[in-house]
């Protein structure tokens, strides 16, 4: 479980109780058919949205298609009752199994694109399936009746017996949404969504975690679907793999807010009752006016509340109490090493490497070795591949040819998410953060991406601020951080997974004069305490106090290697910084 | 015999192909500059492209207003009249909606405010359609025109096999050209242009550079809306439709303009017209409740397999 868990389960669980219990009683006195029927429906296109909320409100993976699930669990329990005759109380789970299966399905080959292309293609799975189903014959397809024994068929004669199995089923899709949100699952979820690289860089394996969450949205929309099908005891396949039910998933949730468990409960309690009011209320006078109603209705709440009502609400009359304090250091667990080879060995070799973008060859025929304990700074005027470099060095980008290794393990053909997991430590030249996460939530994504523990996860991370000296803002949202902070931070994110190696990309870029001393000085620390770091700069003074040794680079080769004083004095690294006119001067 | 058959159909099946494929792109296109250019999700689009249907509708047959054109060009003048109807509608929806969801106000938020865009634009799109029952009624109508009862006919060409030319599509298609044209010239060569591709590109270094960029979107959002119109115009002098038809054809416009690649408007007309080509191709092997069905499978394996789309450059940056 994350850092203060235990309170927000406790309290989301509570919540969930009180209201379970208030929406039965309303329940108990409402004895027209029609709003028990609205009742029974609240609840269903409630778990709809929780389960749309999984996938697309914590990861970010914006799903315009989620009626793939909630049909194939409503045609199972209806063609499952009908051809095999069998119960409901088996179709619903059998759904729930094709709903996983179609969720590997389709995100084995979806989760390869990203933003509109991904949740484009995911809108055009259900329209296809309905199309092929309308051709097979399944246009309408009812649900034949057990009389002798409707229990076990899931026919009851009181329906409010319908509202409590599906505030039952509501309630365990709240639990399994608490409980992702407030675990690795949920923060790795909104890692992703709020920077899906800087995830990867600090060890999330990205496609995994996406998987896994569509995985448990398809089987929960899938559940839905199929008790819908129960309620309703009538599916064609516009009325659930029609576009009108992918976009109620996606309203319900954005109207009661995204990215928490109670947004779709809330969109579902407002908005499945006003639309149905006014279908009965208006419909019947003037054709449209209820579309027109609630059209505008939707619209008037985004322009107000563009989170969604929870958020807005949460906001402006729920002030967010302080954050648990995190733990002192003294009452951290030890940390975890990492086997490491001897000072001076090399830690770090790279060997002819080269990477080209067409024709430009952005790193060509590198060397280079970084030694245990030691500090390489990567310098170079702009443009000459220093980026490119690391971005080859731990998988954003593939190598063309060479080789690198870590302590003889190979590092290139590895993901982004295997490099950080071998050992290797990265920041970015423009800061990667988690903007609505705290600084130490930030920081944990680092030490999950390694692997830890919960516990050890939560004290490497707060030993990683201490090291930096973020640990008396670890409650702030990152978004609110100044330059230097960030930059701390993201040193923090790297270091909380005990890295053996960081790649530093001008953590000091854009920082005054006393901030650059402030940071050179947690780098110094750091080598004290025998980490090893390869770092790009091009503050010249900066890198001569830190740096053991330089590595120059100019139009992606190496043009020099060697102690800074050596270096900084090579005719033909002056040459390349400055210019071959004020070279040949000062040579004269 | 059975050959000439197939020569006929396959013939046909391109002609039909070519000219459809060519409206839907101008329709694509439509929804390029508005998804593509500024990636607005616009669930709306569909109502627009219902809107110029009706607009040429009341121009041309409901209101009378180009009555005196007669029934060969009035229909064709009505299509393009929807435009800058549409135009001025669009900008207006963006000027009280759109830009509170969009372009500046949500640049650099998380999801770029997309979630948002989703909801509004769902939101005018049930709007419009029920509006458009009140007012416009339930029951289908058509823009008439003799001609989309009279074809050209081509042959015969092999055997017995002749190609049909519907005169409506025919003279449609050339509009679409045309009205294609001289918006791609626009873009391209002129200052408007330039603002418009600036300011979806990155609109706060537009801003420094002096352009105003709400205006540059509105402008966007105002020839996207008209665009769109003027395909549905042209469309509605062969096919009859009611205030729900875009229902039918968003799902279209946004397979063609993923098919061409984003942020391209040559693109989106070449997407649009693989749409039409599918479609009218499927027609020949596939049953009829089949050949949407078709169009969803051609555009998930394209996308699968070339993410950028057919005509777009990957630009993904680490």
């Amino acid at each position: 479980m994350r850092h203060g868990a235990g309170p927000r389960l406790r309290r989301g669980l509570t919540a969930l109780a009180v209201l379970s219990v208030a929406y039965l009683v309303v329940v108990a006195f409402v004895s027209n058919s029609y709003y028990q029927l609205i009742l029974t429906l609240v609840p269903v296109w409630a778990l709809f949205g929780v389960s749309w909320n999984i996938l697309s409100g914590y990861g970010g993976q914006l799903s315009f298609g989620h009626a793939s699930f909630f049909g194939i669990g409503a045609y199972t329990v209806t063609l499952a009752v009908v051809y095999w005759s069998l119960s409901p109380w088996l179709g619903i789970p059998l759904g729930m199994i094709f709903g996983g299966l179609a969720a590997i399905a389709i995100g084995t080959p979806t989760f390869r694109l990203r933003g509109h292309y991904f949740a484009l293609s995911m809108l055009a799975y259900p329209l296809a399936i309905l199309y092929v189903l309308q051709y097979l014959g399944f246009q309408e397809v009812s649900m034949p009746m057990h009389r002798q024994n409707p229990v076990a068929f899931m026919e009851f004669s009181q329906p409010r017996v319908y509202t409590l199995i599906a505030v039952c089923l509501l309630a365990g899709g709240v639990v399994v949404s608490l409980i992702i949100e407030n675990s690795r699952f949920g923060l790795a979820l909104l890692a992703i969504r709020q920077n899906e690289l800087a995830a990867e860089a600090a060890g999330i394996n990205a496609r995994q975690w996406k998987m896994r969450s569509l995985i448990v949205s398809g089987m929960m929309a899938a559940l839905a679907g199929g008790f819908y099908a129960r309620v309703l005891l009538v599916v064609t396949p516009d009325s659930v793999f029609g576009m009108l039910v992918s976009a109620q998933a996606v309203v319900v949730t954005l109207f009661g807010g995204v990215a928490s468990v109670w947004g779709p409960v809330i969109g579902a309690a407002i908005l499945v009752p006003l639309a149905e009011t006014l279908q009965a209320e208006l419909g019947t006078y003037l054709p449209g006016i209820q579309g027109v109603v609630y059209g505008v209705a939707i619209i008037a709440v985004m322009l107000l509340s563009p989170d969604g009502l929870f958020w807005t609400v949460r906001d402006r009359w729920f002030p967010q109490k302080s954050p648990d304090p995190i733990p002192d250091l003294v009452s951290l667990s030890p940390p975890v090493r990492r086997a490491s080879a001897h000072v001076g060995a090399p830690l770090l070799k790279v060997e002819n490497l080269s990477r080209a973008f067409g024709g430009l060859k952005a790193v060509s025929e590198v060397s280079f070795s970084v030694a245990e304990g030691e500090i390489l700074g990567v310098i170079g005027p702009n443009g000459a591949g220093k980026t490119t470099l690391f971005n080859v060095l731990n998988g954003v980008l593939s190598a063309d040819e060479g080789s690198a290794q870590l302590d003889g393990q190979h590092m290139l053909g590895r993901k982004t998410f295997e490099v950080c997991r071998m050992g290797v430590g990265r920041t970015f030249q423009v800061v990667r953060s988690f903007p609505r996460l705290a600084v130490l939530d930030n920081v944990i994504v680092g030490a999950y991406g390694a692997g830890f523990s919960d516990r050890a996860a939560i004290d490497s991370a707060v030993r990683a601020l201490h090291q930096v000296g973020l640990q008396d803002t670890s409650g702030v949202a990152a978004g609110q951080l100044t330059n230097k902070q960030l930059r701390l931070m993201e040193l923090a994110r790297a270091l909380a997974g005990t890295p053996r190696l960081l790649l530093l990309d001008e953590t000091l870029a854009g920082l005054g004069r006393e901030e650059c001393d402030d940071v050179l000085g947690v780098l110094a620390r750091l080598r004290e305490q025998g980490m090893t770091i390869c770092i790009i700069e091009h503050t010249m003074h900066a890198m001569m106090r830190l740096a053991d040794r330089f590595v120059v680079l100019d139009h992606g080769r190496v043009l020099a290697t060697g102690l800074p004083r050596a270096v900084v004095e090579d005719h033909s690294v002056i040459e390349a910084y400055l210019g071959r006119k004020w070279a040949a001067r000062q040579g004269a | 015999m059975d050959l000439e058959i197939l020569i006929e159909n396959v013939l046909n099946a391109v002609t039909a192909g070519i000219t459809i494929g060519c409206i839907y792109g101008l329709m694509c296109i439509g929804l390029g500059l508005i998804f593509g250019i500024m990636r607005i999700v616009n669930f709306a689009q569909g109502e627009l492209l219902m809107l110029g249907m009706f607009a040429s509708f009341y121009l041309v047959t409901g209101g009378r207003a180009l009555s005196f054109l007669g029934p060969y060009w009035g229909p064709f003048v009505g299509a393009i009249c929807a435009g800058p109807l549409l135009f001025a509608g669009g900008a207006l929806l963006h000027k009280f909606l759109i830009s509170r969801v969009s372009g500046l106000r949500t640049a650099g938020s998380l999801d770029e405010g997309h979630f948002c865009q989703l909801i509004v634009t769902l939101g005018i799109s049930l709007v419009l359609q029920n509006g458009g029952q009140i007012v416009f009624g339930s029951t289908p109508v058509a823009v008439r025109t003799p001609l989309s009862a009279e074809a050209y006919l081509i042959g015969p060409l092999y055997g017995a096999a002749t190609v049909f030319l519907n005169k409506a599509k025919l003279v449609a298609f050339f509009v679409a050209i045309l009205v294609a044209i001289v918006l791609y010239l626009t873009l391209e060569y002129t200052r408007l242009g330039k603002a418009l591709r600036a300011a979806a590109d990155n609109p706060t270094a537009a801003t420094y550079m002096g352009i105003d960029v709400d205006r540059a979107y509105r402008i966007a959002f105002g020839l996207g809306s008209g665009i769109t119109a003027i395909a549905g115009g042209l469309m509605a002098t062969y096919i009859s439709f009611g205030p729900f038809v875009g229902f039918d054809f968003v799902i279209i416009m946004y397979s063609g303009v993923v098919l061409g690649g984003m942020g391209s408007i040559l693109g989106a007309f070449w997407g649009g017209l693989t749409v039409g080509f599918v479609q009218q191709f499927s027609a020949l092997i596939l049953p009829p409740q089949l050949q949407n069905a078709a169009i969803f499978v051609v555009f998930l394996v394209i996308v699968l397999l070339r993410p950028q789309g057919l005509f777009g450059r990957s630009a993904e940056r680490a």
